[in-house]
């Protein structure tokens, strides 16, 4: 296979979002030759969509804050199902991880002391999210974009080429992670040795060499019909991640943001950010009720306020007030509205009112949510100053993810395999807090790309790819192009060239409607059955055209992937029989302490992939949590966590 | 090709056709999101013509479409239904479609804009919808452009230096003192001024001289940084925006803030601020000579 | 035919024979190479790299609307202003004198009692005063960087509307002599704001009857009241202005009373355009008005 091109480079991330760029820096920091590849173009990633800021204790605003009192919140609506070693490393570091930012370049909002400016959040018990208004997610890109081509720059000085250590590729994709054979006495037999990858731009295939491979690809939202995420989101370090042989965690907790645009169909989905309530925003129904008084949990009693009157007195006196229910985290809210909605006291479009306008003076409102602002103005006709806004839960983030090791980020069970930011696992439990992504995107980004430069370095002997994976992987990414020839029905599985977009919609609406946000068990068993059937059609799926930025092949491709983490999302929910977080069963309501310690572990089934893609791809098992450490869990209230553990963590 | 005359339309917004904000018609419009239901007259979805640019760097041309057009969409909703149901190998860039990725530009009746904020209500019904890729860039195929050239200034831009006598965590900036770099922070880099911008649009030849109002407001941005320490660094950012980065070529025609999404006043707060720094630099003798009094003072 | 599976392909570039079968050829296949294509010396956005539309714009709406409003608005009181300028006559009837004379700094001037009479140039000097003391708000309005975006679009058309094609074929911007000279704008604006003290000087006059006695006002002061707000508005709303002032600082939060500044005369600076054309017409409108009186065909109504 001479004719695919090769590149030799010691660590290879995929994705060039927050964590991907984060590990890029580290990695090249450390001395090694970084590669970035990224299927949009270099600072367009999804990171860009983050609106509300950057959860990190600094204290900047309010002085009792501290990492304790983060990694408190972050288990809490984790509703302790977080790998806590995560939460732990995450609630420390990130505070150093925002302040490294403003060495690059980035410019937060500040308090009157000169200091980064902190905004309050759900779930937060403290202002503690550093933002730029209401475009954190732009600022946190852009400063690391930059922050690469400063480096760049340095090499370009040094060696006489911008790409001498640090290497952008955009528009590529990785289709697969390449290990070095089993067979035989090959350099690094079954550890990672690369990643097959194709130029969208041109079609053209190419192998980057690398013994370590950072996985930062983001969610898997493209495969939710209303959804907040972007296209690149099809979950392709998930399926990457499963394909060479590592195992995905709580792929049945997805959050669905509780305010997202409901108006007009076009933009179904798109975003409204939390800070809308975190600086006032209220939500009512049809009634002009603010219902999220009737729906304060009893584990969250006593930490939100019960009448309007306390709610409001909170914003300005945060000490002697309880917050208002409106800043319960995601999961809660989110149920909120759906129920409201179903009640039939939704808005005209079928969602909620969120109304700032009466909250906030019109000046008030342009300053802090500028976007918003302008968002609503020129999407929806709507002034936000003026008149609420209509939102409704949507798609919004993947708690579940590649199972890491929390200090590392290495991938279980595949030497060389890294992952941080959305497509690892662990760190959020059943339900991630607004906030905590930026922040676990730069603390994990960072160690995936220190850990992966160190086990770069220490590999004496570089692997080499598989030179039949490389065949193999060619020939998965071309099939779209041999779909097209088989006359109907007469070869080939026995069917007629598939749509790609056809099949991408039917799979977004049967995981929207039978694996959303309230699930029961005959629904998502009807679910898997459905991505059966796609399965076995996707492997027909046809695209015309060549291979030149064919969108309709690049479909075709992501098709896979979004195939197979649909289906562990709707395997893992089928088996979870409780409530918790981001996954809510209507035939199991409640929220129950024996699962608490539970995580459920997707596999790739062995050698039914092939075969019979009717068959399910997937092998889930049940793993046991490690034990909490004894002086994290002293920072709680021993009968709050009554209400998680079960008798035996308790007695221990 | 209709010649429809609707000047200004695409601020007034006062045609109706579109609908939006007229509660009666969003009433109507709602059963019609179904397919099928194009034809229907009374519905809020309606056949729309578009030409749309096909080719590559060989050639290529408009090629028209009749396309379904439902009530609250926008352009690249279009684009997206063309690839869905008559062309499946559309090239067409895109990625957050809520304006804050600066993906899909492209001139759309010949005016540089984002696929994803333009409602096709802005038009009348009857006209006809001219969507070509960026004209100041080579292309690629179908509606995406090679947009290297701007990558390649963007690293030509010394990047941010940090004060040396501050470390993580000591940074002081007050607000007001951030607020200008703050305003050029919101860019997306959508390039569409980069796109429109006739120095480098009507004239190939200038584009290695000349940085592009992008990354000219990059260096007002960090010029005007309350922290950094170029000064100190022997950088001096305005005497290079005029000598290295080719702010002599803008003449301040103003194109890059009337295209700009964000609504950044890239003229009035970057580029001519920048020139009078520059100016101050290197045309002011006054200043020169106060400089260089103090510089002997010292 | 189209390219599948593992025909080589070239980066960037599609396959030989177009993919693209229903579009005609741009031009002749490079390969023939007979003669040089008609593209050949094209630049812009007819450049060989760029999409092939023949159109140098495909914008629908009127953009050549303002540009032709603006030149068309500009020439006017250029052929105005240059004919009372030359006129040197008709410019002072008191208590009211010309703006376009103010101030008078040669011998030849019209004597205006208490008035800007400041016999700078001798004898010598035969032409009409008004050429001597123009050339300041001339070279502020010239360089003013509202003006140079005015006439760059409307009397150069470059380019004439924002993504439609300028005709010419180089383009040098402001790098080179005598474009480089709109870098001198500040000095204009020193001697603007000179200027526009001697205006308010003669607002100040206005309040005099015709026979210098102070304490009276007619149509014409409200006439000079106003021309002068709109000049200062004008003349301080300047970008030069807003540099001075506090745009040149780093650190806005050590300068306390600059950036207050500063902060106000941005507001006025967003209405730049506006006061340049406003300004434009009330220091026309003030010297016909003068130039009606002198000449007898109207008499100033008197208020008290």
């Amino acid at each position: 296979m001479a004719h695919v091109d090769r590149q030799a480079w010691d660590v290879v991330v995929v994705g060039a979002g927050g964590a991907g760029l984060r590990a890029a820096i580290e990695a090249r920091e450390a001395g090694m030759r970084t590669a970035v590849i990224c299927k949009s173009l270099f600072g367009k990633a999804h990171t860009v969509m983050a609106e509300g800021g950057i959860a990190a204790s600094m204290g900047n605003v309010n002085e009792g804050d501290n990492w304790q009192v983060h990694f408190r919140d972050t288990m809490r609506g984790g509703k302790f199902l977080n790998h806590w070693r995560m939460a732990e490393l995450h609630a420390r570091e990130a505070p150093d991880r925002v302040w490294e930012l403003e060495t690059w370049g980035a410019l937060f909002d500040r308090t009157p002391d000169g200091r980064i400016s902190q905004r309050n959040f759900g779930g937060h018990e403290y202002p503690r999210l550093a933002h730029v208004g209401d475009r954190t997610g732009l600022e946190l890109i852009r400063t690391l974009q930059q922050k690469i081509v400063s480096l760049q720059q340095a090499d370009e000085q040094e060696f006489g080429a911008y790409d001498a250590r640090l290497k952008v590729f955009q528009e590529c994709t990785v289709t697969r992670v390449l290990k070095a054979s089993t067979s035989g006495s090959a350099a690094g037999s079954g550890k990672v040795a690369g990643a097959f990858c194709y130029e969208r731009e041109s079609g053209r295939f190419f192998v980057l060499e690398a013994p370590a491979v950072v996985l930062a690809t983001g969610g898997i939202g493209k495969s939710f019909k209303v959804t907040s995420n972007s296209w690149e989101y099809t979950g392709d370090g998930h399926a990457l991640a499963l394909l060479a042989g590592a195992s995905l965690i709580n792929m049945e907790f997805v959050q669905f943001h509780p305010t997202g645009m409901v108006w007009p169909p076009s933009v179904k989905g798109i975003l409204v950010t939390e800070s809308v309530r975190g600086d006032g925003g209220v939500l009512r129904n049809s009634e002009g009720r603010r219902f999220m008084f009737d729906y304060i949990p009893d584990v969250f009693k006593e930490k939100y306020a019960q009448t309007e009157a306390e709610g409001d007195r909170w914003y300005d006196d945060p000490d002697n007030n309880r917050r208002p229910p409106e800043l319960l985290p995601r999961d809660e809210v989110a149920r909120a509205i759906n129920a409201e909605v179903k009640a039939g006291r939704g808005s005209p479009h079928g969602g909620v009112f969120l109304d700032v306008s009466t909250r906030m003076p019109a000046e008030v409102i342009k300053r802090r949510l500028p976007s918003m602002h302008h968002q609503f103005k020129e999407l929806a006709d709507v002034d936000i100053t003026a008149e609420p806004m209509e939102v409704g839960p949507t798609c919004h983030y993947v708690m579940g993810g590649v199972e890491v090791d929390p200090d590392t980020a290495a991938a279980n069970g595949v030497p060389g395999l890294f992952a941080a930011g959305e497509v690892a696992g662990g760190m959020h439990g059943s339900n991630r807090l607004g906030g905590n992504s930026l922040s676990d995107l730069l603390v994990f980004g960072r160690r995936a790309g220190l850990y992966a430069a160190e086990y770069a370095a220490a590999t004496a002997a570089r692997p080499v790819p598989d030179e039949r994976e490389v065949d193999a992987a060619e020939a998965e990414a071309l099939r779209p192009f041999s779909a097209e020839d088989e006359q109907p029905g007469a070869v080939h599985d026995g069917g007629p060239a598939e749509n790609p977009y056809t099949l991408h919609q039917e799979l977004q609406q049967a995981m929207n409607d039978l694996v959303g946000i309230i699930r029961r068990e005959g629904e998502m068993a009807e679910a898997l059955k459905r991505l059966a059937g796609l399965r076995v059609r996707a492997r027909r799926a046809g695209v015309e055209g060549h291979r030149q930025y064919n969108p309709g092949w690049h479909l075709a491709i992501d098709l896979r992937n979004m195939l197979l983490v649909s289906e562990c999302v709707a395997r893992a929910a089928l088996e979870r029989e409780e409530s918790r977080g981001g996954h809510t069963r209507d035939d199991h309501p409640t929220m129950d302490r024996r699962w608490r310690n539970i995580n459920l572990v997707c596999e790739l089934a062995d050698g039914r992939t092939e075969a019979d893609p009717a068959l399910g791809q997937i092998r889930l098992s049940r793993r046991e949590t490690p034990p909490i450490r004894p002086d994290l869990l002293g920072l709680f209230e021993k009968e709050e966590l009554v209400k998680y553990l079960t008798d035996e963590e308790l007695s221990r | 090709m209709s010649v429809q005359n609707v000047g200004g339309r695409e601020t007034d917004g006062t045609d109706g056709t579109g609908g939006h904000g007229v509660a009666g018609q969003r009433g109507e419009a709602r059963p019609a999101n179904g397919p099928g239901q194009a034809q229907g007259g009374q519905s809020g979805a309606y056949l729309a013509h578009f030409r749309v640019w096909r080719g590559d760097a060989d050639g290529g041309g408009l090629e028209d479409f009749r396309v379904e057009v439902h009530e609250g969409e926008v352009v690249l909703d279009i684009i997206h239904r063309l690839q869905a149901t008559q062309a499946s190998d559309l090239a067409v860039r895109w990625n957050c479609k809520a304006g804050k990725c600066g993906s899909c530009s492209a001139e759309i009746n010949g005016r540089p804009r984002l696929m994803c904020m333009t409602r096709m209500s802005v038009f009348d019904r009857t006209e006809t919808v001219t969507v070509t890729p960026m004209r100041a860039f080579p292309v690629v195929r179908d509606l995406v452009t090679d947009v290297s050239f701007n990558y390649a200034k963007a690293r030509e831009v010394p990047a941010f230096v940090p004060p040396a006598e501050l470390g993580p965590g000591e940074y002081r900036m007050q607000q007001e003192d951030v607020n200008r770099s703050q305003e050029f922070r919101k860019c997306i880099e959508c390039f569409l001024c980069q796109n429109t911008c006739h120095v480098v649009r009507d004239h190939e030849e200038n584009k290695a001289a000349f940085a592009g109002p992008r990354f000219l407001m990059r260096i007002a941005e960090l010029d005007m940084h309350p922290l950094d320490a170029a000064p100190e660094a022997g950088l001096d950012r305005k005497g290079t925006a005029q000598d290295e980065h080719g702010l002599g070529y803008c003449n301040i025609t103003k194109c890059c803030t009337e295209v700009c999404p964000e609504n950044i006043k890239i003229t009035d707060n970057a580029l001519i601020p920048l020139k009078e720094r520059v100016a101050d630099r290197k045309y002011d003798p006054l200043v020169w000579l106060g400089n260089k009094i103090r510089r002997r003072g010292q | 035919m189209r390219l599948r599976g593992r025909a080589p392909l070239a980066l960037h570039r599609p396959p030989t024979g177009s993919t693209h079968r229903k579009y005609p050829p741009r031009r002749p296949t490079l390969a023939t190479g007979t003669e040089p294509s008609s593209q050949a010396g094209a630049s812009g956005v007819h450049a060989a790299s760029r999409a092939a539309i023949p159109a140098r714009h495909l914008r629908t709406d009127r953009w050549w609307l303002a540009p032709a409003c603006t030149a068309a608005g500009l020439l006017a009181f250029v052929v105005y202003s240059t004919w009372r300028a030359f006129a040197n006559a008709d410019y002072y009837h008191a208590p009211y004198v010309s703006p376009f004379y103010s101030p008078c700094l040669a011998q030849n001037c019209q004597t205006m009692h208490g008035g800007p009479n400041w016999e700078i140039f001798g004898p010598w000097w035969g032409l009409s005063p008004a050429l001597l003391i123009l050339i300041f708000p001339l070279g502020f309005r010239l360089t003013c960087y509202y003006y140079r975006k005015a006439y760059y679009r409307g009397f150069w058309a470059s380019p004439p509307a924002c993504a439609v094609a300028e005709p010419h074929k180089k383009y040098t911007g402001e790098t080179r002599f005598p474009l480089i000279l709109q870098n001198i704008h500040r000095y204009f604006f020193y001697f603007a704001v000179l200027v526009a003290c001697v205006l308010t000087f003669d607002t100040v006059l206005a309040f005099r009857d015709e026979h210098h006695r102070w304490g009276h006002m007619g149509l014409g002061t409200l006439v000079f009241l106003a021309n002068i707000v709109l000049i200062w508005a004008y003349t301080l709303s300047c970008h030069s202005c807003r540099h001075i002032v506090g745009g040149r600082l780093r650190h806005f939060s050590k300068h306390p009373v600059r950036y207050r500044l500063w902060g106000w005369v941005g507001k006025l600076n967003e209405r730049h355009m506006l006061l340049a054309w406003c300004s434009l017409f009330s220091v026309g409108f003030a010297d016909l008005y003068v130039y009606l009186l002198a000449t007898g065909a109207f008499a100033d109504p008197r208020f008290f």
